[in-house]
């Protein structure tokens, strides 16, 4: 069973060929014996999932399913699940019960879909490699010495593993598209405010962004038209009709105009992701597709706009954990300041420390028009950049990593290194545009993934240029040694 | 830009974090190598570049001042390390 799709698996639902009871039990058996040593689930959530089966398989005889009724997926433990842990990763919520949903938990539960727990991540989505979690990193299941990618890496594992058929992530510079680039399979950052952030946990809350992980660009298609839509709880979501993110899948490719951007294919590109990525553009001219060079100037702004965006959201964000209402409370404070001081210190790993103190060194006076000013102002040159590319072209592609997937521990001691791995994604999220990860190859016996980004809203133009590649490929059928 | 070890103290201090002081000297390191990656934006002529604070430059919605929430204290608290009475305790503040 676990070599199906979502699409497969609703079909076979749907005609009664098993129950939504067994498949789920079947995840949860799958997920007992294998994730041990990958560590891509914090909290496994297998009585609930059971009653959310069962009230699923009752949905689906009295014919009101959907495509994601009775659907087992793993959900990224940012989002707030009632009555359910929700640690983001991290000791400061290690006993924090969500007292409500998300939205995008509200939406998917609405759908039937059964959640079978939440899924390992870096702390507070702080990371790139999943090795920030205070749960421990999380093994790559194309070999368990090298990282998933982060910050979503639990959720990019799984589905590479086979344990759930789908499973969320948030992306606030990469860290949905290059887990999958990483891990093997198809992720999808929408358009900034296309999904609700109402009970997402906050990073950066002009970047961050929902969105789905799942083999097939047909099944991140019926998640992301489950998760989308527009909410008045979350004030920067977006007040626009979601769009049939199905109907249009399969269309033909003939003229389709793709950018490549010629800085995302010089130094610091492996040469043999290189490689994949030019091939996969092969397929793409086959397709009928018309493939031009074009230029995004500001490309390496992209980073270090970032890294003072980012860090100054986060200490604003973060100032809401202080031993008080909810959370790690410091033992025997001398008095308040300790209190906050001790809680705050022992509750948050070393990583984000690091970008709450440079968010606050950033935001401090004197500083501020020195650091958040002149980012904000190169955020909108990348912008611009991104807008004047799109008058030319439909879509623009490159690779969505500079590399593989590397060592766990790699990285791990040398922050702007780990900082470089998003190279390529990070200027989508400055931008608010709508970016995937699509299988496209391997490089050294690893995964390599194509990145594709769109105009906004444009993310069933994006699902349709990666399902029509699926069809002419297999890459995103591979399966890691040792998970068939 | 490189940082000493006292501004480092002193920007845990402002961000109210403790930080073990046999720390401090590679949390100066680390955040001097991320400043010094992040000064290359220095070079970048944004004169008359108006800042971008929202990808989409969307504004504010406002919603008219209705009370729609309920009382839900006593769920809340239930994640809260210290309670009495409805209350959130912490060490005393005035003598």
């Amino acid at each position: 069973m676990h070599h199906k799709s979502l699409v497969e698996l609703g079909a076979g639902l749907r005609q009664g060929e098993y129950s939504s009871e067994e498949l789920t039990r079947s995840c949860l058996d799958r997920v007992a014996v294998l994730d041990p040593p990958l560590n891509s689930i914090i909290t496994l959530t297998g009585e609930q999932a059971l009653q959310a089966a069962r009230d699923a398989d009752a949905r689906i005889r009295s014919g009101n399913a959907g495509p994601l009724t009775g659907i087992p997926y793993a959900h990224k433990d940012i989002f707030c699940t009632k009555g359910v842990r929700t640690s983001c990763g991290s000791r400061m919520l290690d006993n924090f019960i969500a007292p409500y949903d998300a939205t995008v938990t509200r939406q998917l539960n609405a759908a039937g879909a059964v959640m079978i727990g939440k899924t390992n991540m870096d702390e507070f989505a702080m990371g790139s490699s999943n090795e920030t979690s205070f749960y421990g990193p999380v093994s790559n299941p194309w070999d368990s010495e090298t990282v998933p990618g982060g910050s979503s890496g639990g959720s990019a594992a799984a589905v590479a593993a086979r344990l759930v058929p789908v499973s969320t992530g948030t992306d606030t510079g990469g860290s949905i598209r290059q887990p999958a680039a990483l891990c093997g399979i198809t992720g999808l950052k929408p358009t900034y405010g296309r999904v609700s952030r109402y009970g997402m946990i906050a990073f950066a809350s002009s970047l961050d962004q929902a969105g789905p992980f799942a083999r097939t660009a047909v099944d991140a298609a019926l998640m992301l038209g489950a998760m989308a839509g527009f909410d008045p709880r979350d004030s920067t979501s977006v007040e626009r009709a979601v769009d049939d993110y199905t109907g249009g899948l399969g269309d033909s490719l003939e003229g389709l105009k793709i950018g490549l951007p010629k800085e995302f294919f010089g130094e610091g590109l492996d040469g043999t992701v290189a490689v994949a990525v030019e091939a996969a553009l092969g397929e793409y001219r086959k397709l009928g597709a018309v493939i031009t060079e074009i230029s995004l100037p500001n490309s390496q702004l992209a980073v270090p706009t970032y890294y003072v965006v980012a860090p100054a959201e986060c200490s604003s964000n973060l100032s809401r954990f202080d031993g008080v209402r909810f959370g790690y409370r410091a033992t025997d404070p001398a008095d308040l300041e300790d209190l906050y001081k001790r809680s705050r210190g022992e509750g948050f790993g070393a990583e984000v420390k690091r970008r709450i103190m440079i968010g606050t060194y950033a935001l401090s006076a004197g500083y501020y028009d020195a650091y958040y000013l002149k980012a904000q102002q190169a955020r909108r040159l990348i912008r611009e950049d991104f807008m004047r590319a799109f008058e030319q072209v439909d879509v623009i592609m490159g690779p969505t990593s500079p590399s593989v997937a590397f060592r766990l521990g790699e990285k791990s001691n040398d922050p702007v290194t780990m900082y470089l791995s998003d190279i390529y994604t990070i200027a989508v999220n400055l931008a608010g545009l709508p970016g995937m990860s699509i299988p496209a190859g391997f490089a050294a016996d690893m995964p390599v993934g194509l990145q594709l980004i769109g105009n906004y809203f444009e993310e069933a133009r994006l699902l349709n240029a990666a399902h029509r590649y699926q069809q002419v490929t297999d890459w995103h059928e591979r399966i890691p040694p040792g998970y068939e | 830009m490189a940082l000493e070890a006292e501004e480092v103290e002193k920007i845990a201090h402002l961000a109210r974090l403790g930080i073990d002081h046999d720390d401090i000297p590679e949390y100066a390191r680390n955040l001097s190598d991320i400043l010094a990656f992040v000064e290359h934006l220095n070079g970048v002529d944004t004169r008359g570049v108006e800042p971008l604070a929202h990808p989409l430059d969307a504004v504010q919605r406002l919603r008219p001042d209705e009370v729609t929430e309920t009382d839900e204290r006593e769920l809340f608290q239930q994640n809260a390390p210290l309670t009495e009475a409805g209350l959130y305790l912490v060490p005393k503040v005035i003598e």
